[in-house]
């Protein structure tokens, strides 16, 4: 085990495990090694090691989850508004922990860091990795910091899996699962929006099967696989608000050009997507989640008494992962009598709802931690 | 505490696992989770109340009563509270079957349509009533059942529920003579009649 880049208080950590003659047994029987988890802490872990929260991220999203890394960054972490001091997730409370999860692209190990044993990148040779190894490699980043049992685990959409997958995996690791916008499986329609994205990558020459990474990566299918993902993150009515049918310029181009603001919106976020994320990764992620399925006794073990408290959040109009998805989640629970809370809110912005709609999720997510450290702390004394 | 809720906390046994429907905003589940140490667990269909649920710690599933309780398994509760939310229901059977499906009691609280003020205000003024326990204007009522007292009494006959307990209230205190025309509220502990060899 190794702890490297002992940076600011506030930046990205690396964590590697697994290293020869050891390895991490992932999922489909193969074996990985050695492997690193890009992670970002924020507050400090109290001495019962109760109060840490793990925050899993979404499809493209990274360890830097809260506040700025340099004074002149232009952006900060991706969920700022929900986690940092005085937040809902409030970092002067908790301990906060994020991680890059295994098979991205944003310093932890995927398919374009070097195989050791060829010392080039993965690509395709990077072995296929599902949800449930995402997990086991977040299991080992919680030994590493001493963390027995999460007071809970929170994300959206692919973080919501993680979360319930923890409680698939870890049962008595947990405290509080907070799934939010999110399935228990993905549904064909889900496999096949990932498919046509899949196929917009590898449909690009640049592509190469996997291999570019010391040549032109394939930024047009790539582009096109996330303006696709772009459509599906946002609602008919919230394009409707954000865009109409304005015009870029006043008149009509009559070409091919990006008469309409929502063409360049798109374009604008398919490129730039490419410079930020590794094109095999997005084929590697979205195939995880494609095989994620904990439908049936796959989430509760048969006979199982959850003892994780849930708060299951859902949106209207999300049709990515819709509220009944949801509802399938609440189903599992009541069957189990699990304490469980479920909240459908009302929005128009679609799936991009969990990162925007902050003021409700506040509300739920910061009394619902509350309420789960006050039940830790009785229980321990 | 309401004279409501002081009357269903009195009907509920201590550390009994409870089941609210139609929970509100969890005053009620707060009340019995701190003074008797109930595990409670509330549905509701309003998001806002959901929202002042969580802020007490109260555990609840946003969803509708009226579509049944599917998930929840049989015997799972040891009583549903249905305050104030049955007449909102259109199909009052089949929420009550259900409630008495998944909790071996109800306490149901219903507002009584044949108090002598809806009385009054029907048969001298011609008018639909607005009483304390129907405080609503008709074309802003959330109500779509309206029952008395001996309504209720009918229906849990005819259904086959027990009416273990009846606790009528006024305004002020409980009612005790000529319930069905003196409360404004009836609240009652029902639970389903068995059949001669037990089963329910």
């Amino acid at each position: 085990m190794t702890l490297s880049a002992d940076g600011p208080c506030i930046g990205t950590r690396y964590f590697t495990f697994a290293e020869p003659p050891d390895g991490l047994l992932l999922e489909s029987g193969r074996m990985l090694g050695p492997v690193t988890l890009a992670y970002e802490t924020y507050g400090l872990l109290n001495k019962r090691k109760n109060n840490a929260v793990l925050v899993c991220h979404a499809f493209s999203g990274n360890a830097h989850v809260s506040d700025y890394h340099r004074a002149d960054d232009k952006n900060p972490g991706w969920w700022d508004d929900m986690v940092g001091p005085g937040r809902a997730i409030d970092s002067d409370r908790y301990f906060v922990v994020c991680s890059n999860i295994l098979g991205g692209c944003a310093g932890s190990t995927g398919p374009s860091s070097v195989n050791p044993a060829t010392g080039k990148p993965f690509g395709l040779e990077f072995p296929m990795v599902t949800v449930r190894d995402m997990v086991e490699a977040q299991a080992r980043l919680a030994d590493h910091l001493g963390i027995d049992r999460w007071l809970a685990v929170a994300g959206g959409s692919m973080g919501g899996m993680q979360a319930l997958q923890w409680a698939a995996s870890y049962p008595d690791r947990i405290r509080a699962v907070i799934p939010i916008a999110t399935t228990l499986k993905h549904s064909p329609q889900q496999i096949a929006l990932d498919e046509v994205g899949r196929q917009a990558v590898m449909a690009d020459a640049d592509w190469n099967r996997g291999n570019y990474y010391s040549r032109r990566p394939p930024e047009k299918g790539l582009a096109l696989a996330r303006m696709i993902g772009h459509i599906t993150y946002m609602s008919d009515r919230s394009m409707e608000e954000k865009f109409s049918r304005r015009l870029k310029d006043e008149k009509y181009s009559y070409s091919f050009a990006t008469d309409f603001e929502v063409e360049g919106y798109l374009r604008y976020r398919g490129d730039s997507f490419v410079k930020r994320f590794d094109a095999n990764s997005y084929l590697y992620i979205t195939k995880a989640m494609d095989y994620f399925d904990l439908s049936g006794d796959r989430l509760f073990g048969n006979g199982q008494t959850v003892k994780a408290r849930f708060l299951v959040i859902a949106f209207h109009s999300d049709w990515l992962y819709p509220f009944y998805q949801s509802r399938e989640i609440v189903h599992l629970l009541k069957m189990r009598g699990a304490d469980a809370t479920y909240c459908e809110i009302q929005s128009t912005y679609g799936h991009d709802a969990f990162l925007l709609e902050i003021e409700e999720e506040s509300r739920l997510i910061r009394h619902f931690l509350a309420k789960t450290a006050d039940l830790a702390d009785r229980c321990e004394t | 505490m309401r004279l409501d809720h002081r009357t269903i906390y009195g009907l509920i046994d201590p550390g009994s696992r409870v089941l609210d429907l139609g929970c509100g905003d969890g005053e009620l589940l707060l009340c019995l989770s701190e003074g008797k140490g109930v595990r409670g667990q509330g549905v509701e269909i309003s998001e806002q109340a959901v929202y002042k649920c969580v802020e007490k710690g109260v555990s609840v599933f946003h969803s509708d009563i009226a579509g049944g309780l599917a998930g929840f398994p049989d015997g799972s509760f040891d009583v549903a509270i249905l305050n104030q939310s049955l007449q909102e229901v259109q199909n009052i059977g089949f929420v009550l079957d259900e409630a008495l499906r998944v909790c071996r009691r109800a306490v149901v609280g219903l507002p009584n349509f044949a108090h002598f003020r809806a009385r009054w205000s029907l048969f001298f003024r011609g008018r639909a009533p607005v009483t304390p326990s129907l405080p609503y204007d008709w074309s802003d009522s959330p109500n779509v059942r309206f029952m008395s007292m001996a309504d209720f009494k009918n229906f849990c006959r005819h259904r086959g529920f027990r009416i273990l307990q009846a606790n009528y209230l006024g305004v002020h205190g409980p009612v005790s003579f000529w319930p069905n025309l003196l409360a404004s509220n009836g609240i009652f502990l029902i639970e389903k009649k068995r059949d001669w060899n037990g089963n329910g």
